[in-house]
């Protein structure tokens, strides 16, 4: 038996480059698997639904729907909710944006200030990434109470007159926004903090050396040098927060005035099953998404990110 | 700040009373020093002697403990580095990586709101031959390339006080030879102060007017190349600088010009007036080059040295010239520097030589013999501390 597991090995180096190939491809097999059966099927079903035509079997019972080539699907959920997709985006741009004004000195302060303190460094990202030990869905009913109508926020701010007295903040768009803020920031802090913290701070004492004020120096050094962090943080966040609809929903932060694209696609296939209006909402939403990020992307000028 | 214009010529720069802490050790000890304007000065020293501290101070990126640090008679000790008339080529370039070379360069100028930015930039790249390179981004430079760039980018600037820390380091031979030319030159030219931090005595003196070796936070000794070289007045300039051999013993005779010191039985002439101390124990040197190596006992002569015999132990020939290493009883192992006048080494190890110098060419040590046994290990705490710093500094910068 020894003997024979040593021929085989010794017969094994000989067309070793093909025998790896074929090892890699076995690896990959799982992988390419798994991504056709629930990525590429589902995305053909999708665009597939996305096309269906109320069933004339049905006689007008909800639900049933042929296959057909029905486009026309496509125009009539922009007319019915170009609203919707409008305000998804400008709630994640600006949840992208105050994600980023809180996470990029909270991620400088820990990967540049903490340096010294390795343990008080790795201390400060543990507690970066502690609300992940939390549920999202408890996280976000907990932030309802706090900014319930009689929770401590409101009856402070209405104490001091700064919200009237019939004022709400759940329900509102703030509170999404707010809601959405919050549950990306550490999708925003980490990748800056992994870009800040290779960051040397020769380039920012050179910048000192050639007449550089330190807010000259952190907006042409340190700044550019960290974008890649920036930029992957801000493609975390807005990606999925454009998508997201737990925030909005009624039973979380939002109410009837704050229903993103995503309340929409749940709504229209669970509640009214309404699959091909559905489908297409999510296809809308995807190829906009490719479409912004695409132009941002480009803009940036770094496309080896992707 | 000097907006919108360079400095007319370059400054003087004083340090008075300098002194820096760092938790746990002190690099330097109430230094004083003054750099006249237009000179070029070399602090010159090994690892942890707090050359590179000095050189941080002066550029601001460090602040001192204690003393104050005055730019041509204006004092700078609290201002900000973007504040102080200063550039420093930074001995490990740190050229953006996100600039081409020509931002680089520029960044300055344009941070100072100078006219023509461009121009003047695409003028200090022609001083360094790299023009051609204007537009490529420093990691596509070679190690050489990256550091004109260095220098172009803090000489464009026109710094009253121009800062170079170690910036030759990283450069073969050749290369280094021709930068400490091109360095001299640009220096001459601008007419600017240069501050030059090394640890490689050669590289100080070929290229500085004045040479300030440095030990342990304070300056040993100042002066001219030739001066330091040909006198120096301690056993660490002694060694550091070049090679020694050097003697210790008792002072028997003081007359007239000569001091006589007699060691391991043997006596050996310094002229009084090269010598530091002149009774008690005392330390006394000469340089490998100027002992003679005699196969055969010479007559003792007034004015001349003798030693002997001895027996070569070593033999390394370099070209030029070829090391000996005589040893002498009662005095240790000699060095002998000799001419290569035949081809190749003139003995033989084993063989039996005698030497001899000219009395004046001796010196006489200022040090206590008794602190400064020959050939002892530095292990004080300080520098024990001091090592362990730039240990690990030298490791963060290979991570």
């Amino acid at each position: 038996m020894a003997f024979g597991a040593f021929a085989t090995a010794g017969a094994a180096t000989e067309p070793v480059a093909r025998k790896r190939s074929k090892i890699a491809l076995i690896l990959l097999l799982p992988g390419i698997a798994y991504l056709a059966l629930f990525f590429l099927v589902p995305l053909v079903s999708l665009i597939l639904t996305s096309f269906q035509t109320p069933s004339e079997l049905a006689f007008g019972e909800p639900g049933v729907y042929d296959y057909a080539f029905k486009w026309e699907n496509y125009t009539d959920v922009l007319g019915l909710y170009g609203e919707h997709i409008f305000r998804s985006f400008f709630y994640a741009l600006l949840a992208t944006v105050f994600a980023l004004l809180f996470s990029y000195p909270l991620a400088y302060f820990i990967g540049v200030k903490l340096r010294r303190f390795p343990l008080v460094q790795a201390l400060a990202l543990t507690l970066v990434i502690a609300p992940f030990f939390i549920s999202f869905l408890l996280r976000t009913l907990a932030w309802k109470q706090i900014l319930s109508d009689d929770g401590v926020v409101v009856t402070a701010l209405q104490g001091l007159s700064i919200l009237g007295p019939e004022a709400h903040i759940t329900g509102e768009p703030i509170a999404v926004i707010f809601g959405l803020t919050y549950n990306f920031i550490p999708f925003m802090t980490l990748p800056i903090y992994t870009s800040l913290e290779k960051l040397d701070l020769r380039y920012v004492e050179a910048g000192g050396d050639l007449y550089a004020s330190p807010a000259r120096t952190f907006f042409s050094v340190t700044l550019p040098l960290s974008a890649p962090g920036v930029i992957s943080g801000m493609l975390l966040t807005f990606i999925p927060a454009s998508g997201d609809y737990i925030n909005a929903s009624r039973d979380f932060l939002g109410s009837t005035k704050t229903p993103m694209i995503g309340n929409v696609i749940e709504n229209n296939f669970l509640v009214q099953q309404n699959y091909p209006a559905a489908a297409a909402m999510s296809i809308l939403l995807m190829a906009a998404i490719l479409v912004l990020v695409g132009i941002y992307v480009k803009k940036s000028g770094t496309e080896d990110l992707i | 700040m000097a907006q919108g214009s360079f400095a007319e010529a370059g400054a003087d720069l004083e340090l008075v009373g300098i002194t820096k802490r760092f938790p746990g050790f002190t690099a330097i000890e109430d230094l004083n020093l003054t750099i006249p304007a237009g000179s070029f000065f070399a602090l010159l020293g090994p690892s942890g002697c707090g050359k590179t501290t000095t050189l941080r101070l002066v550029a601001g990126l460090e602040d001192a403990t204690a003393g104050r640090i005055l730019l041509g008679g204006k004092d700078v000790t609290n201002t900000k580095p973007f504040q102080r008339p200063v550039n420093t080529v930074f001995q490990s370039y740190a050229l953006f990586p996100h600039m081409t070379i020509l931002e680089n360069v520029a960044f300055g100028l344009k941070r100072r709101k100078i006219a023509d930015a461009i121009g003047l930039a695409h003028e200090a790249l022609r001083l360094v031959e790299l023009d051609h390179l204007a537009q490529r981004k420093p990691q596509q430079l070679s190690g050489g390339q990256q550091q004109r760039v260095a220098l172009a980018r803090a000489v464009v600037n026109r710094p009253a006080l121009l800062l170079l820390d170690e910036p030759l380091g990283a450069l073969d031979l050749k290369l280094r030879r021709q930068m400490q030319i091109e360095l001299k030159d640009i220096q001459s030219d601008v007419g600017l102060t240069f501050l030059h931090v090394t640890h490689d005595q050669e590289e100080a003196m070929t290229m500085a007017d004045t040479v300030a070796v440095m030990n342990k936070g304070q300056i040993e000794q100042m002066g001219a190349p030739e001066e330091l070289y040909e006198l120096p007045r301690t056993a660490f300039v002694a060694s550091f600088l070049g090679q020694s051999n050097l003697f210790t013993g008792p002072v028997i005779s003081s007359t007239g010009d000569v001091i006589v010191v007699e060691v391991g039985g043997r006596k050996i002439a310094v002229p009084r007036e090269r010598a530091q101390r002149h009774a008690g124990d005392v330390t006394i040197g000469v340089r490998p080059e100027k002992l003679v190596l005699h196969t055969t006992a010479p007559k003792a002569a007034a004015g001349t040295n003798l030693i002997g015999p001895g027996r070569i132990v070593d033999v390394s020939f370099s070209g030029v010239s070829t090391q000996y290493l005589v040893a002498v009883p009662g005095l240790g192992e000699l060095v002998v520097f000799a001419q290569n006048m035949v081809f190749g080494p003139v003995v033989t190890t084993g063989a039996e030589v005698w030497l001899t110098w000219t009395v004046d060419h001796g010196f006489g040590l200022a040090d206590d013999p008794a602190d400064n046994p020959r050939f002892v290990a530095d292990t004080d705490t300080n520098a024990l501390a001091v090592q362990k710093r730039e240990k690990l500094e030298a490791e963060l910068e290979e991570a």
